[in-house]
This record gives structure tokens, C-alpha cells and sequence, in this order.
């Protein structure tokens, strides 16, 4: 281990620019898959922000017995796909409709406005169709006049959210790989720097195994020192450089992009190595 | 101990580099490849050391066969013998010393066994002096001593030199051969691959001698049929 450990440290003294280059072009790799993935966390944030506002409003017919629309409420709240429901009373509606729409402040009456049941959706049941199931499921309780729920804009939410997590994923998988290409013609070129004393150790008899593990180890290191470059980069891009506060990852998913680098730098190493070593 | 039975071996690009070759080497013999640069030396001892795999017939060497080992098994044939080329194939950024280690180094040798064998080989090819120069500081012949010590690291059985003596001067070249013939007479087998025919001619060692990839004389062929001293190949006679 302690050879390996050597030979390490002679590889980045040897040819501290290329190694640096290495490095380098890790980090501008996973500057630019972290900026993308910045963006992604902040957009899918941001969706699932907008998808947390999806309600249905059930409009209750005029004379209904307050007990009838307790006991509804309480049917409609064990609803495997509501998180809640709440009553709105016409002096509740008036009250928000004042509140949000006050240019037209004059023109409400609470007599004019209906009381309603607004239900809030649990994560994982907004999308178009469980909305419209619940939404007609409700239409048949004896009382309920109308059930709204935005059905346009519900759906085009949707297709917005499913549009954004296919760019993402073919985006994202883009940058992934372009990154391991450039991190695996960096190390290559490494390895060609030092094929004289590959072809040298192995003629004195070492096996593959040994040839390979250095620059293992040394793929690894320059993917996690280029792992938490790009992260300070992207921490930087996204604190100072950027009109709008943004989120930045939390701790867990900092760590494992730092060893993504790392895996990337190991399995652009193992690659290149590899190639190389069945050609000597 | 080195056995070629019908080998050809064909390079994709450059064609036909040996043809149907077939002759053994016995443990401890001194053997030269000789002839014109293309005649297959080299290729004779790639194959000796299993870079290459015949594309057709068997190398044997030292029980391991070509046409049955894995990839994985090169290793422990290489750790039995020693590589000598012409140009020394030296790394340049370690001195004589650590040239030497990392053969050992990079067999599992131990630390302190490893700083012991080194000085006793560089004293053995008389460098004892310049184990902490580089490279670039020896001369070519003091570095042709250095691979050679590198080469008997693991005390080998084999010792396979191409064209070893191919970079140096008159003295250099004398030194270096009585340093293998020194090598050989402890025991081990050398096959050197020369094109030095006054070397060839100053010794009785077994000649084998090729031209575009077939065997056109070997001195012990001709012992055998003639049960007289062995004559020497045209070319060298």
C-alpha cells in the first residue's frame, strides 16, 4: 500500500501541470453538471411549490344541515388521497374575496356567495387524473352543487412538470456523460504520460492488478479534489453570481456529488487503464 | 526449458514474421539469435516472454504453455526471467538504486530484503559506487548494467537480452557480455538476439540464426549431425 501510496504522489509531482489540468477540467465538468442540477433542484422546488396550491372547491347547496356536511367531511377527510378538508363559510368567502380581489370589493355580498369545501390533496395524488376522480367523487354527495378544481390549469401543470423531468433527466444524463468522457481522455492522456513505465512493470512481472491500482487511487482523488471545487464553484455561482435566491444542496446531497467526482474520477481511470492495458 | 514446436506467427499489418519455427533452448545454455534486421529475433523473444501469442504451434517456457495460460498468468513467467533491451528501458526520474527496488517492489519483495539484494546486484554488475545516480549521469553501458541487474532481481532461470549490447561502444559492449556470461555460467539460460557477429564469433555458445522468419542454421543441429565442433553460420564464418 505504501508503494501504491508513492507511486501516487510521484504521478502528481512528476507532471503537476497535467495533473492540475486534471483536476481542473473534473471540476469545470461538475461545475457544470452541479449548475445544471442547481437549476433542476430549484425548478422542481419551485413546481412542487405551485403543485402544493392544487385544491378542490365543492360548492355546498343553500339549506344544507350543518350536521350533513360534518359527517361529509369527515367521510370525504378519510379519502386516502386527502391531506385535508376545510369549510368555508359565505363570511369566510367574503372575507378572502375582499382580501384578494379589492378592487371589486363593493360589488361582493355574503349572500351572493356560497359556502364551499375546500380539499387539499396529499404529495403524489395532484395529478390530473386522481384530481378528477376525487373531484367526481365528491359530485355524488346529495348536497354538493358544483366541484371546481382549475382542470386546465391542473393539466398543464402536469405537462409542465413531466416536460421539465424529461429535460432534466436527457440533460442531466448529457452532462453526466460528457463528463466522464472528458474526465476519462484526461486520465488517459495520464496514463499515456507514464505507458513507458507501465510496459516497464509489467515486463518485471507486475500484474495487472498492481499496474492499475495508483491510478485507481489517483482517478479517485482527482475526481473528489475536483468534486469539491466545483462544489465551492457552484456554492459560489449560486450565492453571489445569481439575481434570485436559490436553494442551495443540502449536506447529504453535497457529500455524494463530492463522490460522485470521485466515482467518476475511478471509473475514468479504470477505463483508461484498462484499455490501455490490454493493448500492452 | 524454452521449446518452440511449428510456430508462425503473423502480424496483421506486416505479415509473416516467423515461420513453422521449431527448436528448444535446455537450462543453462548460452544461445544467440542472429541475423538481418525483419528475420524474427525479436519476435522470438517476444514470445518467449508471452508478449506475443503464436498464431500458430507452441511456446513452452519453463513449464508454461502459450496456448494454455491466461493473461493472468504472464506475471509469474516473467518473475522466473529476465528483460534486457537495447535501449535499457530505464525509468529517468529514479536512480540506479531505485530502478533496481521497483522490480522487487513490484513483485511484494520486503523492505529491508529489498535494500540488501539491490547493493549485492549492483556490486554483482560493478556499480556499487553509482547507486544513487540517474540515469541521464551513466553511461550507456553503466546503464545496460543497471537493467541487467533490474533483470536478475528475481533470480531468474531465464535471461532474454535483445540486441543488449546494440547502443554501446567496444568496452562497453565487452563488459556487458562478460556480464551475461558471467550470468550464464551461475546457472541461468541466456538467448541473446544480436546483430554483433565478433561477439558471436568469440565464443562457442550455440548460434541460431534466421532470415525472413525461418530457422536457416543452428549451430547445435550441426554438432549433433556432424558430431564435431560446431562450425559457425555462413553469415559469421
Amino acid at each position: 500500500m505504501r508503494l501504491t501510496a508513492r507511486e501516487v504522489a510521484r504521478g502528481f509531482r512528476r507532471a503537476p501541470l497535467l495533473s492540475t489540468l486534471s483536476v481542473l477540467t473534473i471540476a469545470f465538468s461538475l461545475f457544470a453538471f452541479g449548475l445544471f442540477g442547481l437549476v433542476a433542484l430549484n425548478v422542481s422546488r419551485a413546481l412542487r411549490g405551485i403543485e402544493e396550491r392544487v385544491e378542490i372547491r365543492a360548492f355546498i347547496a343553500d339549506g344544507t344541515p350543518i350536521e350533513a356536511v360534518s359527517t361529509a367531511m369527515g367521510d370525504i377527510g378519510a379519502f386516502p388521497e386527502v391531506a385535508h378538508v376545510d369549510l368555508i363559510t359565505p363570511a369566510q368567502a367574503l372575507e378572502r374575496a375582499h382580501k384578494e380581489l379589492s378592487e371589486f370589493g363593493d360589488i361582493f355580498d355574503a349572500s351572493v356567495l356560497p359556502a364551499s369545501l375546500e380539499i387539499r390533496l396529499r404529495p403524489g395524488s395532484r395529478d390530473p387524473e386522481t384530481v378528477k376522480d376525487v373531484a367526481e367523487r365528491l359530485q355524488t354527495f346529495p348536497f354538493i352543487d358544483d366541484v371546481r378544481y382549475g382542470e386546465e390549469w391542473v393539466q398543464k401543470l402536469y405537462r409542465i412538470r413531466n416536460v421539465a423531468g424529461a429535460a432534466g433527466l436527457v440533460l442531466g444524463i448529457s452532462f453526466a456523460v460528457v463528463a466522464v468522457i472528458i474526465i476519462g481522455a484526461t486520465i488517459r492522456m495520464a496514463v499515456l504520460a507514464r505507458a513507458r513505465e507501465i510496459s516497464i512493470m509489467r515486463l518485471v512481472g507486475a500484474t495487472d492488478g498492481f499496474v492499475r491500482r495508483p491510478f485507481l487511487i489517483d482517478g479517485f482523488l482527482k475526481g473528489v479534489i475536483g468534486g469539491l471545487f466545483a462544489l465551492s464553484l457552484t456554492w459560489f455561482a449560486s450565492s453571489i453570481g445569481s439575481p434570485v435566491p436559490l436553494q442551495f444542496f443540502d449536506r447529504t446531497t453535497a457529500v455524494l456529488g463530492v463522490l460522485a467526482g470521485g466515482v467518476i474520477g475511478l471509473l475514468g481511470s479504470l477505463l483508461s487503464v484498462g484499455r490501455h492495458l490490454r493493448h500492452v | 526449458m524454452i521449446r518452440f514446436t511449428g510456430v508462425s506467427m503473423e502480424y496483421p499489418r506486416t505479415g509473416l514474421a516467423l515461420a513453422n519455427v521449431t527448436f528448444r533452448v535446455n537450462r543453462g545454455e548460452f544461445c544467440f539469435l542472429t541475423g538481418p534486421s525483419g528475420a524474427g529475433k525479436s519476435t522470438i523473444l517476444k514470445l518467449v516472454f508471452m508478449e506475443e501469442r503464436p498464431t500458430a504451434g507452441e511456446v513452452q517456457v519453463s513449464g508454461m504453455t502459450s496456448s494454455r495460460m491466461r493473461r493472468s498468468e504472464v506475471p509469474v513467467l516473467r518473475r522466473k526471467m529476465g528483460i534486457v533491451f537495447q535501449d535499457f528501458r530505464l525509468l529517468e526520474d529514479r536512480t540506479a538504486q531505485e530502478n533496481i527496488a521497483f522490480a522487487l517492489e513490484v513483485t511484494g519483495g520486503k523492505r529491508d530484503a529489498i535494500t540488501a539484494k539491490v547493493d549485492r546486484l549492483l556490486t554483482q554488475v560493478g556499480l556499487a559506487a553509482k547507486g544513487t545516480s540517474y540515469p541521464r549521469e551513466l553511461s550507456g553501458g553503466e546503464q545496460q548494467r543497471v537493467a541487467i541487474a533490474r533483470a536478475l532481481v528475481n533470480d531468474p532461470v531465464i535471461l532474454v537480452a535483445d540486441e543488449p549490447t546494440g547502443n554501446l561502444d567496444e568496452r562497453a559492449t565487452r563488459g556487458v557480455f562478460q556480464l551475461l556470461r558471467d550470468i550464464n555460467a551461475a546457472g541461468t539460460a541466456v538467448v541473446m538476439a544480436t546483430h554483433n557477429l565478433e561477439l558471436v564469433r568469440r565464443t562457442d555458445y550455440r548460434v541460431i540464426e534466421l532470415n525472413r522468419g525461418r530457422i536457416v542454421f543452428d549451430s547445435a543441429e550441426s554438432a549433433a549431425r556432424e558430431d564435431s565442433s560446431a562450425p559457425l553460420p555462413p553469415s559469421v564464418a
